[in-house]
């Protein structure tokens, strides 16, 4: 069965993108697939296991549980946009101290969740970053560096504050 | 790219959304948040030929307070409802629930309607409109009908509605001044899928005799349903321990709970007994009410 395509518009990491692609076109595979952004990875595709979370709007949102179609307008933000002008993001830079990724797969879904999470709650204690990152799954198990990162990115984030 | 191939609708209002049910029907889906749908059409358990997006119907997206209940239209997000002022003023029971709903990732885009029509009885939402003796508002072309939870909740992942309808609103009662609700739960992982769970709403008055019990749990059976004798055990009655540990086993004794990969039968009936002897004793060492 072939279906109409539908004209896709969305601005990612600020940049304007149109495409005409099948309504079916989940948004990372849109990423992955049309805009060749690859930082976005794909692991269980029903939304379990996090990997694949970017900012939709301004809030994490799983991008294989959403059709690009559905989003026509939506401004995205992935791991390759996080860094704006630096060479990383304090929260990368927490991470990579840390030594918080093994592999790496899980990582770019652990950022964007950590740099929403970090927004709304600036000094987590470390419960707290456990509840919010519980629907991101590392398989490497490097989790106890992961909440030490997290930790260390919100200290990041407060001094950064305090500065600017 | 794994969800089979689909026409795809974008209506703009309510009622070109029905229109376009009535056209398509059974081949259609209604997609919302698409938090419940789309891994099941990435698993390919479900797909629909035509799929019907109502994100555009911003005519669907409200919480607003109207005689005695909070309307929550179909297209209002669980994130919009967790922080919602009314939500946290007037349904106490569906505010301890929703940080339990899936993870914020899931809760910034899932609807509370699509939670509730999803139907899944180890979900969260659809016991909170159950004890809540929520109604819901389902909407067609042909007009629209107000059922309540037993006639909405068929069976797992099965409601009444018909293929040219949907959910346009669910209606929650607002809680009495002498109310008082709690909200349990147990997940083998925190927000993972559900063991069981228990929410309960009683009402307590001056003598300290519960006057109107409502009880739902996840998991007790097939589908979402009140545990009506729990509730016929303590109305009429004081809270106190020995009654409460009797509701905790009518809740076991009246459980049907289903086998699954999380837990067995035995194991969620014995942990709803006790969710529900917990909830209990919490609601009646809270302050409020005249007891």
């Amino acid at each position: 069965m072939s279906t109409k395509k539908v004209t896709v518009r969305l601005k990612v990491n600020g940049k304007d993108y149109v495409r005409d692609v099948e309504p079916r076109y989940l948004l990372a595979d849109f990423l992955r697939h049309e805009l060749h952004l690859t930082g976005t990875h794909i692991g269980c595709e029903h939304g379990v296991c996090g990997a694949c979370t970017v900012l939709i709007n301004g809030k994490t949102g799983r991008s294989c549980l959403q059709f690009a179609a559905a989003l026509d307008g939506a401004e995205i933000t992935t791991v390759e946009g996080i860094a704006g002008d630096r060479p990383l993001h304090p929260v990368q830079e927490a991470f990579h101290e840390a030594h918080a990724l093994q592999c790496g797969y899980c990582t770019p879904g652990f950022l964007m969740t950590t740099i929403e999470f970090l927004g709304q709650n600036p000094d987590p204690d470390r419960d707290e970053i456990r509840q919010a990152l519980t629907n991101n799954m590392c398989r490497c198990t490097g989790y106890l560096n992961i909440i030490d990162a997290v930790e260390d990115a919100a200290k990041r984030l407060r001094e950064g504050a305090r500065e600017a | 790219m794994k969800p089979a191939a689909f026409d795809y609708h974008r209506p703009d209002s309510l009622e070109e959304a029905c229109a376009l049910l009535a056209e398509h029907g059974a081949e259609a889906r209604v997609l919302a948040g698409g938090q419940s749908l789309v891994p099941l059409m990435n698993m390919r358990i479900l797909s629909p030929a035509v799929l019907i997006d109502i994100n555009r119907c911003r005519e669907l997206s409200y919480l607003r307070r109207e005689d005695g209940v909070i309307a929550c239209g179909a297209l209002t997000r669980q994130g919009e409802a967790e922080t919602s002022d009314l939500v946290a003023a007037h349904l106490p029971l569906m505010a301890a629930a929703m940080p339990h709903v899936g993870v914020r990732a899931n809760r910034n885009f899932g609807t509370v309607c699509g939670s509730l029509a999803h139907a899944d009885p180890l979900a969260e939402l659809p016991s909170v409109a159950a004890a809540l003796e929520a109604r819901f508002v389902i909407a067609s072309s042909r007009g629209r009908r107000e059922v309540d939870a037993g006639e909405f909740f068929v069976s797992a992942l099965t409601n009444c509605i018909e293929p040219d309808e949907m959910l346009a609103e669910v209606r929650l009662p607002v809680a009495a001044a002498n109310a008082r609700s709690a909200f349990l739960e147990i997940a083998n992982r925190a927000h993972g899928f559900a063991v069981a769970g228990v929410a309960a709403l009683v009402e307590i008055d001056g003598e300290g005799r519960c006057t109107r019990a409502r009880l739902s749990a996840m998991g007790a059976g097939d589908t979402t349903a009140r545990l009506a004798p729990v509730e016929a055990l303590i109305e009429g009655r004081r809270l106190d321990e020995g009654l409460i540990r009797e509701a905790g086993a009518a809740a076991t004794a009246a459980a049907e709970p289903a086998q699954d990969v999380h837990a067995t039968a035995d194991y969620r009936a014995h942990v709803i007994g006790t969710l529900v002897s917990r909830a209990l004793r919490q609601m009646a060492g809270q302050p409020g009410g005249a007891a």
